[in-house]
């Protein structure tokens, strides 16, 4: 294969470097806004000198640890409740002779397609009627709804890499199906766990509709939800509100960066291979 | 080894329950709520059987936020796939910082919409805004004026779901065999003859899939609405999902509330059959059968 032509390498490198300035300069200009003295907020020119005041602002006079506690207990808890059950599915489907797999998976892919407005009604009077309205279990249960069908598909995905043989080794070894399933399969499906603990973190932490409908006293919010009705007592804080999507966001988004190669094969074995 | 069947449904069993319960049921009664005239405030609760149903169809602000809906769908999506096809090409080729590039375009992708929305409404802000002011446009406020609006919504929507538009097609475009294009080449196809002949016909069940995924998401679309505008300037951005919630929890009418829900769900499955047996027929099935 012949060397691509210096126009058409000017014409990558061009490409390149203006999806990834669309793509990463909001966010730069958020960071930069969150860093900037306090009387430099709204100025376009570089700041003066870096500052920390809105970070320590955003804390100040509104319950901003609580939330970001709330957010990591709801979507900790969604995510390991939907990986405990999914996974024993996932393996079966991947690995168990089974009637109606396909029907299984298409009712989850299915799920994953509702559009959230549609459960609201009928989980806010359910979740009213038991009290876990405006509580992180309350949330825990429909953020379920979304992350068990994404859990279940990723899953199985990395259920089906492992060679059947290994399971089959296993079940000769003298194991039941379940102790295969807890002593091989498991440990060798690690990665698979890791990869759908991230991207049902990510859903969870990020979810907004059911966080905002389900919450209504400050402390028990969410991330998005706080964010979304961040507001100070005269004009828009934007200092602080660049600092709170700051930390909320910069975790994320290193830890996607970290793990960039499991999430996008994550991502990607449901979608095209389904 | 003979398995004995039994041991592989008590595996499935949780995840069905759960299914069963967590959405499945929800849907059930949604459907019945939207039977039902429900507000909460007066503790008003009883079957008014199809009345919901009959109002909805003389609703012009139902059927508006249809018509936002359906735009906000099919713009964003002629966008997302556009922009997200090009940028999958350029992912797919080997370039010194292709691999910083993979990592850029996941950096939207992970970013709750909320902040995004929140960020991009902070760049158009008519006083101090980054565009704003890089345009001139101060005193322009973008997102008060309904020939902007909806397209400033769109935008948030496009920076957000374009990198996944163009992982999933990176996906489908790996899958193609090299041989086929070398094979081409040698044959002295162009460039263009290639991309028409060999990449868009093996791409298509990727597509397909893409664009069946993003049509559902941005169907449903709530959050990025919901923070930029609140639905206005004068409902002209307000969608289906919107309404509803708006319905539900600031009218407190969760009988129609639930039926303008039922008619979003509704939509999302009526433009998923007629996409899977028109546009989508045999793209999904085949790859479906090659498990």
């Amino acid at each position: 294969m012949k060397a691509p032509s210096m126009g058409a390498r000017l014409a990558t490198a061009l490409g390149a470097a203006i999806a990834a300035v669309f793509f990463v300069g909001p966010f730069a200009w958020l960071l930069l806004t969150s860093l900037r003295p306090e009387g430099e907020i709204t100025e376009v020119s570089l700041p003066s000198a870096l500052s920390s005041s809105s970070y320590a602002n955003a804390f100040h006079g509104r319950p901003f640890a609580r939330v970001l506690l709330n957010s990591l207990v709801v979507a900790g808890a969604t995510t390991i409740f939907c990986l405990a059950v999914a996974s024993a599915a996932a393996f079966a489907l991947a690995k168990l002779e089974l009637r109606g797999k396909r029907a299984l998976l298409s009712a989850a892919l299915a799920v994953s397609m509702f559009p959230p407005i549609a459960t609201v009604s009928p989980l806010y009077l359910a979740l009213k009627e038991v009290h876990l309205l405006d509580t992180p279990l309350g949330l825990v249960i429909p953020h379920t709804t979304f992350a068990l069908p994404l859990a279940l598909w990723v899953l199985t995905g990395f259920f089906r890499e492992i060679p059947d043989e290994l399971y089959r080794a296993a079940r000769v070894d003298g194991c039941s199906p379940f102790q295969a399933f807890r002593k091989v399969m498991v440990p060798l499906a690690m990665p698979g766990f890791a990869t759908t603990a991230i991207l049902v973190f990510i859903f969870s932490w990020n979810e907004f509709l059911y966080a905002l409908t389900f919450t209504s006293s400050p402390s028990h919010r969410t991330v998005p939800v706080a964010i979304s009705l961040f507001a100070g007592e005269h004009t828009e804080p934007w200092g602080e509100i660049a600092a709170a999507s700051v930390i909320a966001t910069l975790p994320l988004v290193i830890f996607t960066l970290m793990f960039q190669r499991r999430i996008v094969a994550g991502l990607t074995q449901g979608a095209v291979k389904g | 080894m003979k398995e004995r069947r039994g041991q592989g449904y008590l595996f499935v069993a949780p995840s069905v329950v759960i299914l069963f319960v967590v959405a499945l049921c929800p849907i059930a009664m949604a459907v019945w709520l939207s039977l039902r005239r429900v507000i909460l405030v007066f503790h008003e609760d009883r079957f008014v059987g199809l009345a919901n149903y009959r109002f909805l169809l003389q609703d012009s602000r139902f059927f508006a936020a249809l018509g936002n809906t359906a735009y906000f769908a099919a713009v964003s999506l002629l966008i997302e796939v556009g922009l997200g096809l090009p940028i999958a090409m350029l992912l797919h080729r080997a370039f010194r910082g292709r691999g910083v590039l993979r990592a850029a375009v996941l950096v939207p992708w992970a970013i709750p919409t909320v902040v995004s929305a929140r960020m991009w409404a902070w760049m158009w802000n008519p006083d101090y805004g980054l565009i704003t002011r890089v345009l001139h446009t101060q005193d322009v406020d973008f997102l008060g004026m309904p020939a902007y609006a909806m397209h400033a919504a769109i935008l948030v929507d496009v920076w957000k779901s374009t990198p996944f538009v163009a992982l999933l097609l990176l996906a489908g475009l790996a899958g193609i065999p090299e041989e086929l294009y070398r094979a081409a080449r040698v044959d002295g196809a162009s460039k263009r003859g290639i991309f028409f002949s060999i990449t868009l016909p093996l791409l298509r069940p990727a597509l397909v899939v893409t664009v069946l995924f993003r049509a559902l998401d941005a169907l449903r679309v709530f959050d990025a609405i919901y923070v930029l505008t609140g639905g206005g300037p004068a409902n002209t951005t307000e969608t289906l999902s919107i309404y509803s919630y708006k319905t539900m929890m600031r009218s407190g009418d969760f009988g129609y509330g639930s039926t303008l829900a039922v008619a979003t769900f509704l939509v999302v499955v009526l433009v998923s059959i007629l996409y899977l047996n028109t546009i989508g027929r045999g793209a999904v099935g085949t790859t479906e059968d090659k498990r």
